[in-house]
């Protein structure tokens, strides 16, 4: 019986997940969650999980939330290409270990924050979000941006060397999440771009696209809240989030 | 000795690090730096951890940052026992799903207390605002519903019967608000029952002698010479505050 994946492909860690599932083949049912409209609070989610995040991964009776562990747990049990994570060789290994922990709090915190500020607040409170807080995330940004290429890339092609893993994959959809808001932080990042488009080769640039094809549509958001309604305890939860 | 780990006890993931390297009687160059001289900052660390944080290790020649990554790649070395980091595929996936949780919920909002209510207030002289207090005790409590109803639930470890990274890494972070005089077990049995266990297997007389420095902080922090920080205050304010 095929894995049953909760997934909303608006989400970084979703995206992570569904990317390598579909490049390594591995049978996955596609549950679909709906963020915008409150989804993951409905009640039968919650039996899913408690958490009430995505993604989840169900497998039979065992379920499993965390992008990263669900990734290890997916690379393991179904056998996918060494490179993706080094088991067998303990310094590699490690790489992936150390960009995988340090990311929570930085790309992945920055990103989404710069997302927000720019393609979510002012839709859902009908202002922009004060040029301070927004000039002081993009600096976040710039700064975990820095980072990668100074420690986790270095010269070379993929962080832990010659080939992809999923220190690459994760980065790759944290990275997007701003990029979908119009902020090509590409842009004067002559390293970050070729590591951008190596890894999109790696991936396939169909299944890149399919994967990160809603988010980039992210000004259809004002449509989508409008057309759902997002729901009061939604807004306020965003409004709390960020203040 | 060829393994160097960079601790300043003060700081949760280097006292997991700490506890799992004496436990597994890991032999090691326990090199005792201060975050509050500001060593992070030094020219000879950033050799060793460019992300200017503590722990890191240096293997040999081999150099690296976040406790997670350390306390894995230190199991595997030198093979420490299976409970730690199991082979099993589901229990690991567990250990895995805590490990990677509990960075923006336990030990995001559970770091701040102590900054909040000793740090702040007493090296520079600035008083924490109300309500970010408010809303970072709310955060955690959310966070330690979480913790008690997914994670540990009625188990004795989060895995099962055996302690593991996840139970070593929930612990430092759960003590640290005691270093502000704010017990988060007094008023939750099952989690005082679980720290109880936490502390017997890992040793009672190691478990405080790591804590000894975080349990004194309010003391010792008043006599603190804050001046190696005071180029970093805005940057810490803005880090906690913002």
């Amino acid at each position: 019986m095929p894995v049953e994946l909760y997934l909303d492909l608006h989400s970084q860690p979703c995206r992570s997940v569904f990317i390598f599932a579909k490049i390594n083949q591995i049978p996955f049912q596609y549950k679909a969650v709906d963020l915008a409209a409150g989804e993951n609070h409905a009640e039968e989610f919650g039996k899913v999980s408690q958490i009430r995040k995505v993604p989840v991964l169900k497998d039979g009776d065992f379920i499993l939330t965390e992008s990263v562990a669900i990734l290890q747990y997916l690379a393991r049990k179904h056998g996918t290409p060494h490179h993706w994570y080094p088991a067998d060789n303990l310094e590699k290994c490690a790489r992936v270990d150390e960009f995988l922990s340090w990311q929570h709090t930085n790309i992945r915190t920055n990103g989404s924050k710069v997302f927000w500020f720019r393609g979510v607040l002012p839709v859902v409170t009908g202002a922009p979000v004060p040029k301070e807080k927004m000039d002081a995330a993009v600096e976040d940004l710039n700064l975990s941006l820095k980072i990668f290429e100074d420690k986790f890339l270095q010269n070379r092609p993929f962080v832990t060397g010659d080939q992809i893993s999923l220190a690459d994959l994760v980065g790759i959809v944290e990275i997007m999440q701003p990029v979908a808001t119009g902020l090509d932080v590409f842009e004067g990042r002559p390293v970050l771009s070729a590591w951008r488009d190596r890894v999109k080769k790696e991936i396939g640039l169909e299944v890149f696209d399919e994967a990160h094809k809603v988010i980039m549509n992210v000004d259809s958001l004002p449509q989508i809240f409008e057309n759902k309604g997002l729901p009061e305890f939604l807004k306020m939860k965003i409004q709390k989030m960020f203040n | 000795m060829s393994l160097e780990i960079y601790l300043d006890l003060f700081s949760q993931p280097c006292r997991s690090v700490y506890l799992f390297a004496k436990k597994n009687n890991i032999p090691f160059d326990h090199k005792n730096v201060s975050l509050f001289d500001g060593f992070q900052y030094s020219e000879e660390f950033g050799k060793i951890n460019q992300l200017r944080k503590l722990p890191a290790i240096k293997d040999g020649d081999f150099c690296l940052a976040e406790s997670v990554a350390i306390m894995i790649y230190l199991a595997e070395k030198f093979r420490t026992p299976d409970h730690w980091f199991p082979a099993d595929l589901r229990k690991r996936a567990r250990v895995n799903e805590y490990l990677s949780w509990q960075h923006t919920s336990i030990r995001m909002h559970g770091a701040k207390i102590i900054w909040f209510k000793v740090m702040i207030p007493n090296l520079f002289q600035t008083e924490v605002p109300k309500e970010k207090m408010d809303a970072t005790i709310e955060n955690l409590n959310i966070a330690l519903h979480f913790f008690e109803e997914k994670f540990l639930q009625d188990k004795p470890f989060i895995v099962g019967d055996q302690i593991s990274l996840a139970d070593l890494v929930a612990i430092v972070e759960l003590i640290q608000p005691l270093g502000a005089g704010m017990d988060l077990f007094e008023t939750r049995p099952k989690l005082k029952a679980w720290k109880e266990r936490v502390r017997e297997t890992l040793g009672a007389e190691l478990f405080d002698e790591a804590h000894r420095g975080i349990l004194s902080i309010q003391e010792h922090v008043k006599t603190m010479d804050a001046s190696g920080l005071a180029p970093l205050k805005a940057k810490i304010l803005k880090y906690f505050l913002s």
